[in-house]
């Protein structure tokens, strides 16, 4: 097991801060020093304010000593960093786009502010592709992002500047989003775990939407409890956000080893056809194996609405990013483009010179989709789909507890490899965005490496509003592998 | 990109860019438009699906507008809210004339 301090999770952190092992500021100076000595391979944070991030570590060391006042929360103390498109009062916020290229965020997100009532320090602004449109990264306008395990490889996308630096030991924790599997598809590129919450279960206040009724914030770390602690923040409805549902919160930490009594556990045969790499589908078949011999029933399903989950993904995303972004018309914030010559031509220049090609041909793509002679045919058909989804997705949950499945098809592809190809890479998210178009909770966990030392991750897929259920069988299955400590040689 | 293994589906990318607000470059006009039509004759496979009878989901679950009490609030500054401003004068947004005379 690694000794680096930086490699440590939340959970052993949180214990060295309670005994004076470290401080918070401490902790938070060696992030910084590991951070400018390695992320120019790495390229995972657009930005950090240094001064500010090491104050909130003195507030939280000085919270410590005081004393009084009740415990300390389990994350006093300990650095997040969050994906560039959460807002945090004071600081940028680029969704890695020219167009927010100077944007200072004059409000916190609500999950930032929840953050900071549970005493964590904010640190970086994590690199991603714009606007989270993407599946490696490389649609960021600033820098692509590389792979710690192989900085040839991409670290997925679109939270690949989230998943690259908990895995690289540049942060502890990081926020990231999800809209199509965002948050898991990194996490398993860079082998992490990553949760993308049930929707609703999040408030979405703050941060800048992409497709609104798929889109949620979810916690990334290097262990299951590291997760679970950091869900246990953020979760919660919000009067901000009338999306966000009144649902009882349990201990989600506590929660970890109690559902571990005998399940049954469903593996939807129609993500173990052909495509799937065979490493991925041998380590997978481990795990199945590994739940069957612990005692869990083991049995198989069918998602037959499968095939059509990714086109209708695409149509409902594409369509709601088209309106979403309408919003940047270069008025009010960000970019205006300086060769406009009246106020319409503000709107078709400043997009036009902002907008990196993936954003601009996404919300192309969903203009077509809402425009008047297709609506019928693309948009109100997908949306009918999508109700089918979710009828063949409650089909297969009856009588099971929870879904196992890879998370993508291959590992960590190398940079470059899909960039001119946007269809094989939308394709990269064909086993993720069950989950979003369903409104469910997924996980994401390491289960296997490659021959070419690349992560390999697991899928489980819960019931909406049972993330302690595939928490805890997400930590049955760590603690019994040796993953959380292997780390990448950076 | 060849003509031959381009999808028949029509693509009018002058209206598209009309209707998104988004000037596109010539070599942007080509690219985009081919792409568009390579990913919507992927979307072609979802016409298999008979959905008659099938109601549409806007959302996974139903959602419901929520109204706050009708009780003032701390409001969002003058400051704040011209802080990202591109130009800006006399606390408002300075923008092109849009009335001709």
């Amino acid at each position: 097991m690694s000794e680096e301090i930086f490699f440590k999770s939340a959970h052993e952190l949180s214990a060295m801060l309670s005994k004076r092992k470290v401080s918070s500021v401490e902790l938070t100076k060696i992030l910084i020093e590991r951070t400018k000595q390695i992320d120019s391979k790495i390229g995972a944070f657009l930005s950090f304010d240094e001064d500010k991030t090491l104050k909130e570590a003195a507030k939280s060391d000085a919270r410590r000593k005081r004393g009084g006042g009740g415990p300390l929360s389990p994350l006093d103390g300990i650095p997040v960093s969050l994906k560039d498109l959460v807002a945090e009062k004071g600081q940028p916020l680029t969704c890695a786009s020219k167009i927010l290229e100077n944007f200072i965020s004059p409000y916190d997100a609500t999950v930032v502010g929840r953050l900071r009532r549970a005493g964590c320090v904010l640190w970086g602004r994590l690199n991603m592709d714009e606007f989270a449109m993407g599946s490696s990264n490389e649609n960021s306008a600033y820098k692509a992002v590389s792979n710690p395990w192989n900085v040839n490889c991409v670290p997925g996308g679109s939270s690949g500047g989230s998943a690259a630096s908990v895995a690289a030991g540049e942060t502890i924790l990081a926020l990231g989003s999800d809209t199509g599997g965002s948050i898991r598809q990194p996490a398993a590129f860079c082998g992490i775990c990553g949760l993308k919450p049930s929707y609703g279960a999040v408030s979405r206040y703050g941060l800048v939407a992409f497709a609104s009724s798929l889109d949620q914030i979810g916690p990334m770390g290097r262990s299951v409890e590291d997760i679970a602690s950091l869900f246990q923040v953020i979760a919660g409805s919000d009067k901000k956000d009338s999306s966000t549902f009144h649902f009882k919160k349990p201990d989600y930490l506590a929660c970890l080893p109690k559902f571990q009594s005998i399940q049954k556990l469903g593996v939807p045969v129609e993500y173990f056809q052909d495509g799937l790499d065979p490493e991925v589908r041998a380590a997978l078949e481990r795990a199945i194996e590994f739940y069957r011999s612990a005692g869990h029933e083991v049995v198989e399903v069918s998602l037959e609405m499968t095939k059509y989950v990714m086109p209708a993904y695409y149509v409902i995303s594409t369509a709601e990013a088209s309106s979403n972004l309408a919003r940047f018309d270069g008025i009010r914030y960000g970019f205006r483009s300086k060769v406009a010559k009246n106020a319409i031509d503000i709107y078709f220049k400043t997009r036009g010179e902002g907008f990196g090609e993936e954003v601009k041909r996404r919300i192309m793509l969903g203009t077509y989709v809402l425009s008047s002679e297709n609506f019928e045919s693309y948009y109100r058909h997908a949306q009918k789909v999508r109700t089918l989804i979710r009828n063949d997705f409650m089909r297969a949950m009856e009588g099971v507890s929870a879904l196992i499945a890879p998370t993508t098809p291959t590992v960590a592809f190398e940079l470059g490899e899909k960039k001119l190809d946007p269809l094989q890479m939308y394709l990269c998210d064909i086993f993720t965005v069950q989950a979003n178009m369903v409104g469910t909770c997924a996980i994401s966990i390491p289960c296997g490496m490659s021959s070419t030392n690349l992560p390999i991750g697991m899928q489980i897929l819960g019931k909406p509003f049972k993330e302690q259920e595939i928490l805890s069988l997400a930590y049955e299955f760590e603690s019994a592998h040796g993953y959380k400590d292997l780390h990448p040689n950076i | 990109m060849t003509d031959e293994n381009c999808p028949d589906i029509d693509i009018n990318i002058e209206h598209l860019m009309t209707l998104a607000r988004i000037d596109l470059n010539e070599v942007e006009k080509v690219k985009i438009a081919y792409s568009l039509k390579e990913i919507l004759d992927y979307f072609r496979e979802l016409s298999e699906v008979n959905v008659g009878g099938v109601e549409e989901s806007a959302h996974a679950f139903p959602l419901y507008g929520v109204l706050r009490n009708d009780k003032a609030g701390p409001a969002f500054s003058v400051e704040s809210a011209l802080l990202n401003a591109p130009e800006r004068r006399d606390n408002q947004f300075v923008v092109p004339k849009v009335v001709e005379q």
